[in-house]
């Protein structure tokens, strides 16, 4: 990575250095009142070369799946096939304005069409809307469907949303959008929802269940049917948090347990890149008692099927006259460049393909779980799915390094950290997601590094107290950024 | 570990110190310590009035935002402001120069519902196992 | 590796209990190598016919120029395949370009701070207005009708949740806000948020009117400026230079491609009052425990991961790769490019409305000054209109009846720098063929 700190792009370019995009002629102030507009633009002029080594330096100290292994629980940090980004970038799809009439868009409504299809086939349920930009976007979707439904049934009474203590925090974020009040539920034991706290938990307020599997921990809800049963006979809906959905691709469906509801997040389990922090892409899927109240626009085809096929001969338009429908979430019909992405990954794995993603994703993270359990603690030691979670508790205790003092050592061995501190139910927590796309001497290399950095924490923890020490900078403090907050350059 | 002395607590982790019928209201030093690096403090306004163990404003540190909820009920009269350039007092100094705001009590019969020093140690010791 | 974790087979390793199984059969696509894949996706998208139109649409997502290298530096794998950057030392450069976008949001608005970005400018708005809402304690929203109908539509369903009321300011004769009810609005002291989009949904330049913001700020009623068509910024008065003090909008003009409609990048900004209720991510600037400068993701607290259901949002992903391409393209544009862009825009669509408004029945709907945008009323209705002008191979427009039953012989029409006089000649040709309309497809097709 480069350690050579690059300036703010405001404090460089100047007069004279302005690109010359556009044609000239008059000027803004010649053709508006002055009144209307604004005194200065106080933005820098820059050449396109030092724009080039601007970011390119900038892109030169950021960490990345392309340049190093990121086992990041939850995120599914999975490779990002450069067939996507050549699919998403073909200009018919890549300049197509929203607002173009169903007629000159049948190409995009049908990649819309076949996603949607295939998406409802592979997780087992009726309709999926593509709707929500993220995950949290469908959250929120979803909720407001589940209000919406109990509303038209008279059940207003409804407003507690049930989430064990593993779940992510958008969950009970979004419950609070909606006007539900959360309860969360304890863990048993094994790391699964308890049915028999469950039950005592449902009743005649609750309005849904949120859950994922499998969950946070990595363990597969083995009584999920029982759960859902539960919650269905207490007049509650599931919703199924798809973040750990590249587990169970062509092994098992949500919809086949018991769930009404759920998301997917096509930027980590269907390879969409993550870009830095998003955009992602959250559809929206649910059972056919729902399918009325999605959000518009929904893609529908002049003769509906079940399951995917290939839509050549088939008509499409964009359906916004849904009366029962929530409305709509965002400006317009879907990240439809993502789509574009995600239709291409499926076209490029079928139905096999899938089901070896979720297999090599499963054997990979049991194969790290095995190699780092004389190094970690395992507070849950039985076979995991995707990820698993290790805690750092005895090496705290014992030497006072911590989950986050080891993060920043793999930091300095070119390695990101995996997830720390989450899920909040185990200390000192560190979840580790390899996923399928990395091959076992990447993984070995790995368990090797941690092996090494617990053997400095137990002769030298003070070493790796003090990491990273490669790195650009080094343990900013984030006190300082709270407490004076410096958000943006000013000028002087 | 005792806690200062002439203080009641509530089960939310507040101290206050009664002077006749003025009450001064902090977070006590197990608060702060679970808190971290406090950062920002929203405090009442002067001249609200507050019901005991009502929301009165919030104690922000870099991992977590809290919830103040006053041990004791009524009108807001005086807040600590130099909390704004400095809210680490409220770290370094729990139980002084970290107090957050003072209070005219309204309902002085309202210490009952609150703890002894013992009695919050007891709490806190329940807590943790 | 199956020896190693003790498994007979990756079957078994991954098997989940039989009653969850699945059983069904799943249909998905088949499996294809990778040349034919890539066929297939072409295949499907030349069944779009748009690339060989004339647009002139707008309403919300703009035809702009991309310069190459925009989208050459952002398809850099660094920033492609990064993730939210938690892990501050080693992300100092994704930290640090969306520092430079919350910079450039602030400028370009006028405000005190912006955060990381939205999903797009209507769940900017949603999420501005609840900020509103938590700022002033009040439950009801005043909204122009000359927002951005899908804007209006998705605060609708956002303020559902936690049961908000929206009211609606009408729009006056000149296509600009009637303010005039406004006062009377006030006088309840109920109103969160007052809600004006400038330029507006017909174009028209529509600010808040500098004799009422002393009204409103004694009224405790916040102005949220809305800007959809982000070029506009860098021409037109800040929104906070007429009064706003939250400034939410659509940046995709910024080097974001159409792609029907999304992933796009919302902003949020606002004065340093209310720095502490922006929801989703901001990145600040800080000291390591060496003294360098570093930038990290702060004030997270308030966010999902951490506050949970007292979060001011549940957003968790921003838009950040669609952040740094406008960021990008502000960098390679400069003051220069942008003002010229601006000018240009404003140029072609004055142009446009000119020889358009001089044919016979048509004319310009609305008086006041616009952008890049203007409306068209045309003899007879506007999908008459906008399906003659399709079979000529151009998309003309967006029927505004659509949203506005009385301007359904509306068209709202856009022009940018990528307008051309040959293509506002083709316009101007077939409109004046729209009533003898079967020898006009021929003479327009040569």
């Amino acid at each position: 990575m480069s350690d050579q700190p690059v300036p703010l792009i405001f404090r460089s370019g100047g007069e004279g250095r302005a690109n010359r995009y556009f044609e000239g002629g008059p000027e803004v102030g010649e053709l508006l009142p002055h009144t209307l507009l604004r005194e200065e633009l106080p933005l820098p002029d820059n050449s396109e070369l030092d724009v080039v080594r601007h970011f390119t330096r900038l892109s030169q100290r950021t960490i990345a799946i392309d340049s190093a292994f990121y086992p990041l629980g939850s995120c599914t940090m999975k490779y990002n096939p450069r067939v996507n980004e050549a699919a998403a970038a073909l200009p018919a799809l890549r300049d197509l304005h929203p607002f173009t009439p169903d007629a000159a868009a049948q190409g995009a409504l049908a990649i819309m069409w076949e996603l949607e299809r295939a998406l409802a086939s592979l997780f087992g349920m009726a309709a999926f809307s593509l709707n929500p930009s993220a995950g949290a976007h469908a959250e929120l979707a979803a909720l407001l469907i589940a209000k919406a439904y109990f509303g038209e049934r008279g059940e207003t009474d409804r407003r507690a949303v049930i989430v064990p203590d593993t779940a992510h925090g958008t969950n009970p974020a979004s419950a609070a959008m909606v006007g539900y009040k959360v309860v969360s539920l304890t863990s048993d034991e094994r790391g699964r929802v308890d049915p028999r706290e469950l039950a005592a938990a449902v009743g005649p307020t609750t309005a849904v269940c949120m859950m994922t599997n499998p969950n946070t921990l990595g363990l597969f809800e083995d009584r999920i049917v029982e759960i859902a049963r539960i919650v269905h006979d207490a007049g509650g809906l599931m919703y199924y948090d798809g973040a750990n959905a590249n587990a169970l691709m062509g092994i098992a469906r949500p919809g086949d347990m018991g769930f009404d509801l759920m998301h997917l997040n096509l930027h980590k389990t269907f390879s969409i890149p993550h870009g830095g922090g998003g955009a992602g892409a959250g559809p929206i899927g649910v059972a056919p008692q729902l399918v009325d109240f999605l959000p518009t626009p929904v893609v529908v085809a002049d003769m509906q099927e079940d399951g995917w096929r290939a839509s050549d001969d088939r008509v499409f338009r964009l359906d916004f006259d849904r009366p029962r429908s929530i409305g709509p979430m965002r400006s317009f019909w879907s990240n439809f460049a993502h789509v574009v992405r995600a239709l291409t990954y499926l076209y490029a794995n079928g139905l096999e393909g899938l089901l070896r993603v979720s297999q090599l994703a499963v054997l990979n993270a049991n194969y790290l779980r095995v190699a780092l359990r004389d190094v970690l603690d395992m507070p849950y030691d039985e076979p995991c799915r995707h990820e698993f979670v290790a805690s750092a508790q005895t090496l705290k205790r014992e030497k006072g390094v911590r989950a986050l003092d080891l993060a920043k050592a793999l930091l300095d061995r070119g390695y990101h950290a995996p997830t720390i501190y989450f899920p909040l139910l185990v200390a000192e927590a560190l979840m580790i997601e390899p996923t399928e796309t990395e091959s076992k001497e990447t993984l070995d290399a790995f368990v090797k590094a941690l092996r090494e950095i617990v053997a400095v924490a137990e002769s030298n923890p003070q070493a790796i107290r003090e990491t990273p020490e490669e790195t650009v900078v080094r343990r900013p403090d984030e006190a300082r950024a709270a407490r004076t907050p410096d958000l943006r350059w000013r000028a002087r | 570990m005792a806690q200062p002395a002439g203080l009641l607590f509530s089960r939310e982790h507040e101290w206050v110190k009664f002077d006749g019928d003025v009450a001064t209201v902090g977070i006590s030093d197990y608060a702060q310590e679970s808190l971290g690096d406090i950062v920002y403090v929203e405090l009442p306004r002067v001249g609200s009035l507050l019901k005991q163990f009502g929301n009165a404003g919030v104690v922000e540190s870099v991992k977590a935002v809290s919830d103040i909820f006053t041990p004791v009920g009524g009108e807001v009269v005086e807040v600590n402001e130099s909390l704004e350039d400095e809210p680490a007092k409220v770290n370094r100094d729990p139980f002084g120069d970290g107090w957050l705001f003072k209070v005219k009590v309204s309902d002085p019969k309202e210490r009952e519902n609150l703890l002894s020093g013992e009695q919050y140690d007891a709490f806190l010791a329940e807590q943790s196992s | 590796m199956l020896r190693a974790v003790g498994a007979e087979s990756l079957e078994a390793l991954a098997r989940v209990p039989e009653e969850v199984a699945v059983r069904a059969p799943i249909s998905v696509p088949p499996a294809l190598p990778e040349t034919h894949v890539l066929e297939r996706i072409t295949a499907l998208a030349a069944r779009n016919s748009a690339q060989e139109y004339t647009s002139f649409l707008g309403a919300g997502a703009y035809r702009h120029y991309v310069p190459p290298v925009v989208t050459a530096l952002a398809a850099r794998g660094e920033f492609l395949t990064s993730y939210t950057p938690y892990q501050a030392e080693v992300s100092q450069g994704y930290l640090q370009a969306i520092y430079e976008w919350q910079t450039y949001i602030a400028l370009l608005t006028g405000l005190d701070v912006a955060n990381a970005s939205v999903y797009d400018g209507a769940t900017a708005l949603a999420e501005g207005a609840i900020m509103a809402v938590n700022a002033t304690g009040r439950r009801k929203i005043l909204v122009s009708r000359g927002v951005h109908p899908n804007y209006r539509a998705v605060l609708g369903t956002y303020a559902r949740g936690p049961e908000l009321a929206v009211d609606e300011l009408p729009y006056a004769a000149d296509g600009t806000t009637d303010f005039s009810q406004l006062p009377a609005a006030l006088a309840g002291r109920e109103y969160a948020a007052l809600v004006v989009q400038s330029p507006n949904f017909f174009g028209v330049i529509d600010p808040l009117p500098q004799a009422f913001i002393d009204l409103i700020r004694s009224s405790g009623t916040l102005v949220v400026g809305v800007t959809a068509e982000a070029l506009a910024l860098a021409a037109l008065a800040t929104p906070r230079s007429w009064g706003a003090e939250i400034a939410v909008g659509e940046g995709q003009s910024f080097g974001v491609a159409l792609a029907y409609g999304g992933p796009y990048v919302g902003f949020i900004a606002a004065t340093q009052e209310h720095l502490r209720r922006i929801p989703g991510r901001l990145v600040g600037k800080t000291l390591d425990k060496e003294g360098r400068e570093a930038y990290v993701l702060t004030l997270q607290a308030r966010e999902q991961h951490i506050r949970r259901e007292k979060a001011t949002s549940n957003i968790c992903t921003n838009q950040a790769h669609c952040a740094l391409i406008a960021t990008i393209y502000l960098a390679a544009l400069g003051k220069s490019g942008l003002k010229a862009c601006a000018s240009l825009n404003l140029r072609r669509a004055h142009e446009l409305i000119e020889r358009v408004a001089a044919l016979p029945g048509f004319e310009r709907r609305f008086g006041a000054h616009f952008f890049n945008e203007v409306v068209v009323r045309v003899p007879g209705r506007a999908a008459d209109v906008l399906d003659h002008l399709e079979r000529c191979k151009i998309l003309g427009g967006v029927d505004l009846g659509r949203w506005y039953p009385e301007l359904r012989d509306c068209i709202l029409m856009a022009a940018t720098e990528l307008t051309t006089p040959a293509q506002i000649d083709r316009l101007v040709t077939a409109l004046s063929h729209f009533g003898a309309r079967a020898e006009g497809h021929a003479a327009i097709r040569e």
